[in-house]
């Protein structure tokens, strides 16, 4: 293991920011930080990457005041420092950006930015010192936000700048991202670079937790990779690779790529025409929408989540009947005035692997023998009837847990038990093992551990060698990328435009989930 | 990531409740001792009121029954995460289900057919009166818990009103049907160990509480061994999942409520034809609200419920007892021990979870130095 060597450019070395040393943090059982050690250089932008589970959370979550470490010790800027409550990290100078912002949604930006640091009885007077200081950060750090726009109105890379600006004005020197850019488009990634390139300028230190390889390569300086709890290494980004790091993070060689050969498309096995879904407001979830699927073929959704594409995952397997338009899947024709069932959709082949594994797909306290039956308990052949005998139910559990390499295979254990990967493998599993016609799958790999990605990428492409169609929305442009043979893109409910695998660019894509139709593209050349 | 201090099942089942119930009783004990009673004297004449003394056996076992069916009702419910505080109301109706057919069938049919046809009817009016809520929740969003309360006053409104009205026996002045015939009941426990030639104390324990065991294990079965259990556990957990899997949520609550208000409507065949061999006002006098507590207790587990029934028939029958020996402890003070007890096993059943969970993880898991390695 290596630790981080001071850097010796001219025998000055620059101070450490934040030093963690020996830090234990257990929860019951798991053993979330085994003696990590830490230390990230002022002015620096340091990545923490790892898998899901690796304790990246937690760790920083110490720094935050979040937990108390079991053992170990925190110093800031050189100074031992009690870390007790996230009261005392800010008062240390430490900031986080949460990956579930922490906003009112209805109040302004000033007020965000001022909530809980108001520094006098009245608000008016409070308001006018916030805005001024607001002014001024916007000034130095280049972050230009409206500061009476209310918070729920403003894109999410905006909110994001908030929780910034947040962070700054509350005399942050040490900034925490969490997963910053789960929730951006490319475009929106790119921007939130330049300011976190402009925080560094200013010498602000910047903490990012990922398990995105491009972004680790893309912004940061320094780069420390966790695994199981522990910290494995420490690379200057310089020096580095991201096959280096991904066999870091996961312990082993890992193909970052899938095999994709052509697909060989035939027969339409889900034709969509004119797909409306309007919510109870009145508002429209999905706009007209059509589209038709080949046996054989892997049809991306891309789009930034939170434009359709849970609502139309809804609608095609039966949980939601749309409001107007229809699908058809083989002869049987859905429309309005002729729902259908998840249940007789699963009949005609139809097999879902929902977005939500933790809302839909599994239910966490059922063994994982239980999960592995949920959407065919009527229908398994390891029920006679009314009565589910616990003995075949796990033995079926048991040879699928085999064949999908679950781990522990344990089909008695209960579902929260696995790690996400696995969950995911015994959804995959329920879903595949149908050996249907048409299946729907939403995020196939989020909160999923690499090793596992790789896994659940080669069964998808053999699932459509098989014949399957495959209907697959993701949030992760790589992956929609390297797996799919179509691509269409989603914005506000709508379908923007559609692209072969072969004319896909990653800015193409980005535009087109801005909303911005390839034709606008063709002539704007990007968006303001 | 699992939550931090989570209890081993063991202990959640086996030595929380005990803990409760030591907490319960030592507030008890110094209850008792400020109005100047030696606890453990007391204490005493408790437990030899519910066990030892002649009959009292009995009188635990036939409290225990009543608390059996309300318990088994409302965990039925609670496995599809719905409240039902109607125990009480769906009792009441029960008893008038089977007080119905034992009036209209006593002079026609043989006690082989009736007994069985008032247990069901006994159900089935329990169960119609746990559904009708469950309906106003799946369809209309109606919040099962305020229509369920709102259903024990319905039940008691119309038992009134009928008991004092078409179903008074004539020429009575007390609002309560006439007497069955004698092959309208359930015998008692007593009578048939007599006639086998076992000597044994009376008491109104009588075959329901053979029923109520019966139905401990049809319970156990429907929860986790059929698709129906499958569905109602699917839905109590995750209603997303159901609806993904294609579980018709709004039938399962239904069909739940149904099952959960039949339970508790079998509670009525133990008093009316067990005991009173005619249907009164007020027979279920609090026994659909203590089921709540029951299940509790018993963690909604069949096996539980029956140890949790057993307690409450010991503390009511032992309560009784408590009221008798002593002058300054009157009924209202047995009254406050068992609140206290519900309190402690019910309401604030989750209190000692984390100290205990702490404690057994420190106990069972001592820190090795060692375990350290260098990153």
């Amino acid at each position: 293991m290596t630790q981080s060597e001071k850097k010796s450019n001219g025998g000055a070395t620059p101070p450490l920011a934040i030093e963690l040393v020996s830090i234990n943090k257990r929860f019951g059982d798991v053993h979330a930080n085994k003696d990590v050690s830490l230390q990230v250089m002022a002015g620096h932008i340091h990545g923490i990457i790892g898998e899901n589970g690796a304790g990246k959370s937690t760790l920083v979550s110490i720094l935050y005041g979040f937990y108390s470490a079991d053992s170990g010790s925190i110093k800031i800027s050189g100074q031992e420092t009690l870390v007790r409550t996230s009261a005392h990290a800010i008062a240390n100078g430490i900031g986080m950006v949460h990956q579930h912002f922490m906003l009112v949604p209805n109040f302004t930006v000033l007020e965000n930015v001022m909530l809980g640091h108001e520094g006098s009885l009245s608000v008016e007077t409070a308001t006018v010192a916030t805005r001024s200081a607001l002014q001024k950060l916007s000034d130095d750090f280049g972050l230009a936000v409206d500061p009476d726009m209310i918070v729920e109105d403003l894109p999410v890379g905006l909110q994001q700048r908030v929780e910034i600006l947040k962070a700054l004005f509350r005399g942050a020197k040490i900034l925490i991202l969490d997963e910053p850019t789960g929730v951006l488009t490319p475009q929106e990634t790119e921007q939130l670079f330049d300011i976190l390139r402009a925080l560094r300028k200013q010498g602000v230190t910047v903490l990012l937790i990922t398990h995105k390889l491009k972004e680790i390569m893309a912004i940061t300086d320094d780069v420390s990779v966790m695994r199981g709890g522990e910290m494995v290494a420490h690379r200057q980004t310089a020096q580095t690779s991201p096959a280096e790091l991904a066999e870091l993070m996961v312990g082993r060689k890992v193909l970052l790529q899938v095999d994709h050969t052509p697909a060989k498309p035939t027969a339409p096995v889900l034709v969509i025409t004119n797909l409306c879904l309007a919510n109870a407001t009145g508002a429209a979830n999905l706009k007209d929408i059509s589209l038709t699927l080949k046996a054989g073929e892997i049809v991306g959704v891309a789009g930034v989540s939170g434009n359709g594409q849970t609502e139309l995952l809804d609608v095609l397997s039966g949980i939601t009947p749309p409001t107007s338009g229809g699908f058809s899947v083989g002869p049987t024709h859905i429309t309005p005035k002729a729902p259908t069932s998840p249940a007789k959709l699963r009949g005609l082949g139809v097999a879902h692997v929902p977005e939500d594994r933790h809302k839909r797909g599994i239910i966490l306290p059922f063994s994982a023998a239980e999960s592995m039956i949920l959407g065919y308990s009527d229908t398994t052949q390891s029920n006679a009837g009314w009565w589910l005998s616990p003995s075949k139910l796990d033995k079926q559990c048991s040879k699928l847990m085999q064949d999908f390499d679950i781990r522990p295979p344990n089909p008695k254990l209960a579902s929260a038990n696995f790690s996400g990967g696995n969950q995911q493998k015994i959804v995959l599993a329920r879903e595949i093992s149908t050996q249907p016609k048409l299946l729907l799958v939403g995020q196939p790999t989020r909160g999923v551990d690499i090793g596992a990605i790789e896994f659940i990428h080669k069964q998808l492409i053999s699932l459509r060698n098989a014949g399957c169609a495959i209907l697959m929305v993701s949030v992760e442009l790589d992956e929609i990328m390297s797996l799919s043979d179509r691509i269409i893109v989603m914005n506000n409910g709508q379908l923007v435009g559609e692209l072969a695998r072969e004319e896909a660019t990653e800015k193409q894509l980005g535009l087109m989930m801005a909303g911005i139709t390839i034709a606008e593209t063709d002539t704007v050349g990007g968006p303001s | 990531m699992n939550t931090p201090h989570s209890l081993p099942r063991w202990a959640d089942i086996g030595l929380l409740p005990i803990i409760n119930l030591l907490a319960a009783l030592l507030v008890s004990g110094i209850l008792v001792a400020i109005i100047g009673e030696n606890p453990l004297e007391a204490m005493m004449v408790m437990i030899k009121g519910a066990f030892v003394y002649k009959g009292s056996l009995g009188y635990t076992l036939y409290y225990a029954t009543n608390f059996i069916f309300t318990g088994l009702a409302v965990a039925v419910a609670f496995h599809a995460m719905l409240f039902n505080i109607g125990g009480e109301g769906q009792a009441y109706l029960g008893g008038l289900g089977a007080g119905l057919i034992c009036l209209l069938l006593d002079s026609i049919l043989p006690a082989v057919l009736l007994v069985p046809l008032a247990i069901m009817a006994a159900a089935g009016f329990g169960a119609v009166w746990g559904a009708v809520p469950g309906y106003l929740q799946a369809k209309r969003g109606s919040h099962i818990v305020i229509t369920t309360i709102m259903f024990n006053f319905l039940a008691a409104s119309i038992m009134v009103w009928l008991l004092a009205g078409a179903l008074k026996a004539p020429g009575q002045m007390s609002p309560e049907t006439r007497v069955f015939a004698d092959n309208a009941v359930l015998p008692f426990i007593h009578d048939l160990a007599n006639s086998v030639g076992f000597e044994m104390a009376r008491s109104p324990l009588n075959l329901s509480f053979v029923v109520a065991l019966l139905a401990c294990v049809g319970v156990w079965v429907l929860i986790w061994r059929t698709r129906l259990g499958y569905a109602i556990r699917a839905t109590g957990h995750s209603a997303g999942a159901a609806e993904y899997a294609g579980i018709p949520v709004s039938r399962v609550v239904i069909i739940t409520m149904a099952i959960s208000g039949g339970l508790a409507g079998m509670m009525a065949i133990n008093e009316i034809l067990g005991v009173q061999h005619r249907t009164i006002l007020n027979f279920t006098s609090g026994y659909g609200f203590t089921g709540i507590a029951v299940a509790l207790m018993g963690r909604n587990h069949p096996f539980g419920i029956v140890l949790a029934s057993l307690l409450f028939g010991a503390l009511y029958q032992g309560g009784a007892e408590l009221d008798f020996e002593f002058s300054t402890i009157t009924r209202e003070m047995v009254l406050l021990i068992q609140g206290l007890i519900i309190l402690f096993s019910g309401g604030l059943a989750f209190m000692f979870n984390k100290p205990l969970a702490r404690l057994i993880a420190m106990v069972l898991r001592p820190r090795s130095p060692d375990e350290a390695r260098h990153g």
